[in-house]
């Protein structure tokens, strides 16, 4: 009972925050309510059984790079945003009916493999309980199984933060 | 109520990741498009961390955190090219961003 | 029933209102230790010795007009303030203020949580904090304002890296991301952390001034540049916030460095009993006591030293701190597998 309360209001918010991320004008509203969303997600993500993921939601999204969204925002600076241009309409419809065309096909392989509950889901929720959502859970798995994605992961941030004191500097 | 279970956060995580998709399609502030495409990677770890609880198994979790530290590479260089783009154009429109190069 | 919902409940109303009220008083601390420094007396005419002027400062702020700019962006100019003041006041959450107790026949643990990822917590959640300058800074539509958003922002991402570089160091002798844990495996190796790593101790509490925008690091608020900074355009009750989130973050500092380094409410030297007669004073007021000291060097610092310049800032942060956090963390490391 308390769970679904829980888990309708937060998505409630999730959604009407997004709704508002994507048709708000002013590109400084747009980074509040993405900052609201994402700390929506971290509670789902709690619900989740998964605090280490929740809190590096807020840590590295909210706390870290929408920052420096809004350090960029502030940077450029614009009163007049560009979506004043003169084929939006257009555009707009385009894009709507490409996003419909998207959400008829996700919902349908949602209402598709809901009607047939998977077998291979019932066998998994079978085995053993491990302990999931622990700190300890996540770091074995990352500095063992996943040792090499988490050294490609480490050099793919030192690439990128490379290439963006490359772009952004005006002389090198 | 009907207890909740991975469905439901299947369902939201989908609408989030259409939300994603319209925010990119119709908007043309390249910032605006940005945020959207973060969106939509949220929406895919609501999905993954969801597996991970139904699974009981942290797998998910850990793929969540890789798409995260990809979303911090992504914003980094995304918003360099934007300050880059912004200072040869003096826009931010994505239409105007059509020449392929400098 | 009264285990779940009761007795958080009301640890939450206890710990909020015995914040605030410390809150107020820090600001009377601050002006009279500086008054002294100065060989002056401070505030004096408001009760004796000055000592109920916190009170007659909340009823001025209280009642004065709430100005909001007319081409400010009205809705975040309100928010702003609340963003930097709420979390503040939800990093106390974890913080533990002693060891369990029993209060009218109930064990009663000093602290509201003890979750397992207790120190990330209170990292991730002071991050969240910068955005109530940020926004304060933009939504103000006036130049000082804005240049002392930016400054804030930067200042405060530059040293988060030093500071949770520090706490990663920290983390790895105790094994632990708990606070509670970090006290416990304190009592456990005998010795407070401040002297296995002092350049982390170091470190985290020239980070911890940054990150307060104390001085010498005030350079958001610098009024010989800027005006008075980020909280220019605010007026009443929404500038007070602001003042009161900044008083209530030295405290979350001061607190916190308490936990890590000085053994939370441990006695000193928890493993020499010779000086066990020191445990009839209770933890709670051990860990008041080391968070007092913190406080205190805080309003000592600022009434000494002069303002940073802002490249000389950067460089501190860049060149100097990381560095050296990162030197620490790998010597660390060493030490721990070969030990």
């Amino acid at each position: 009972m308390f769970e679904s309360i829980l888990f309708y209001t937060l998505a409630a918010f999730i959604l009407g925050f997004g709704v508002l991320v994507v048709t708000a004008r002013n590109t400084v509203h747009c980074v509040v309510f993405l900052v609201a969303n994402f700390l929506c997600v971290a509670m789902i993500y709690v619900m989740l059984g998964a605090e280490f993921l929740a809190i590096i939601q807020v840590l590295v999204y909210a706390g870290g790079i929408v920052v420096l969204y809004l350090f960029v925002v502030m940077l450029v600076n614009l009163k007049r945003g560009p979506d004043a241009a003169p084929d939006r309409r257009r555009q707009s419809r385009v894009g709507f009916v490409l996003a419909a065309v998207m959400l008829a096909e996700i919902s349908a392989i949602l209402v598709y493999s809901a009607a047939r509950p998977a077998s291979a889901v019932a066998a998994a929720a079978a085995t053993p309980l491990q302990t999931v959502g622990n700190t300890e859970v996540v770091g074995m798995l990352l500095y063992t199984d996943y040792l090499i994605p988490f050294e490609v992961a480490s050099m793919l941030l030192l690439v990128a933060m490379i290439g963006a004191i490359l772009l952004a500097k005006k002389e090198i | 109520m009907t207890p909740i279970t991975p469905y439901h956060y299947l369902v939201l995580s989908a609408a989030l990741f259409m939300l994603g998709v319209i925010g990119v399609m119709t908007r043309r502030n390249i910032i605006i498009i940005f945020m959207s495409i973060e969106l939509m990677l949220n929406a895919v770890n609501i999905n993954l961390a969801a597996f991970s609880q139904q699974l009981h198994n942290a797998v998910g979790q850990v793929f969540a955190i890789f798409v995260v530290a990809v979303a911090a590479a992504e914003a980094a260089i995304g918003l360099g090219i934007i300050l880059a783009f912004y200072r040869n154009k003096e826009t931010l429109n994505i239409d105007e961003m059509n020449i392929l190069r400098w | 029933m009264v285990d779940i919902y009761v007795v958080p409940i009301l640890k939450i109303v206890v710990l909020l209102s015995a914040v605030l009220l410390a809150v107020t008083y820090l600001t009377l601390l601050e002006r009279k230790v500086i008054a002294w420094v100065q060989v002056r007396l401070g505030p004096m005419r408001v009760g004796p010795q000055g000592v109920l002027q916190p009170i007659a400062d909340a009823v001025k702020l209280l009642l004065k007009e709430d100005i909001t700019p007319s081409r400010a962006d009205k809705w975040v100019f309100t928010l702003a303030p609340i963003v930097s003041m709420v979390p503040a006041l939800i990093a106390f959450a974890v913080i533990p203020f002693g060891a369990t107790v029993s209060m009218f026949g109930h064990p009663v643990s000093l602290y509201i949580a003890d979750v397992n990822v207790g120190l990330l917590y209170i990292v991730s959640v002071t991050s969240i904090g910068v955005y109530g300058i940020i926004l304060a800074g933009y939504s103000s539509n006036s130049k000082f304002p804005l240049l002392a958003g930016l400054r804030a922002s930067a200042q405060l991402i530059s040293y988060e890296i030093a500071v949770t570089m520090m706490l990663v160091s920290l983390v790895v002798v105790a094994g632990t991301l708990s606070m509670v844990g970090i006290v416990n495996a304190q009592l456990s190796q005998g010795v407070w952390y401040v002297f296995l790593q002092p350049v982390a101790f170091v470190i985290l509490f020239i980070g911890g001034l940054a990150e307060t925008n104390r001085a010498p690091f005030d350079l958001p608020e610098a009024e010989q540049e800027l005006t008075g900074g980020f909280h220019t355009e605010y007026s009443g009750m929404r500038f007070a916030l602001f003042f009161l989130a900044e008083y209530a973050n030295m405290i979350v500092v001061s607190a916190v460095a308490t936990t890590l380094f000085l053994g939370g409410w441990l006695r000193p030297f928890p493993n020499v009993h010779v000086l066990s007669f020191l445990g009839f004073v209770p933890g709670w007021i051990w860990f008041l006591l080391k968070t007092f000291v913190f406080i205190y060097v805080f309003i000592w610092i600022r009434a000494t030293l002069p303002r940073y310049r802002y490249d000389q800032l950067m460089r501190l942060g860049w060149k100097v701190l990381i560095p050296l956090g990162i030197a620490n963390l790998v010597v660390t490391a060493i030490l721990k597998v070969l030990l």
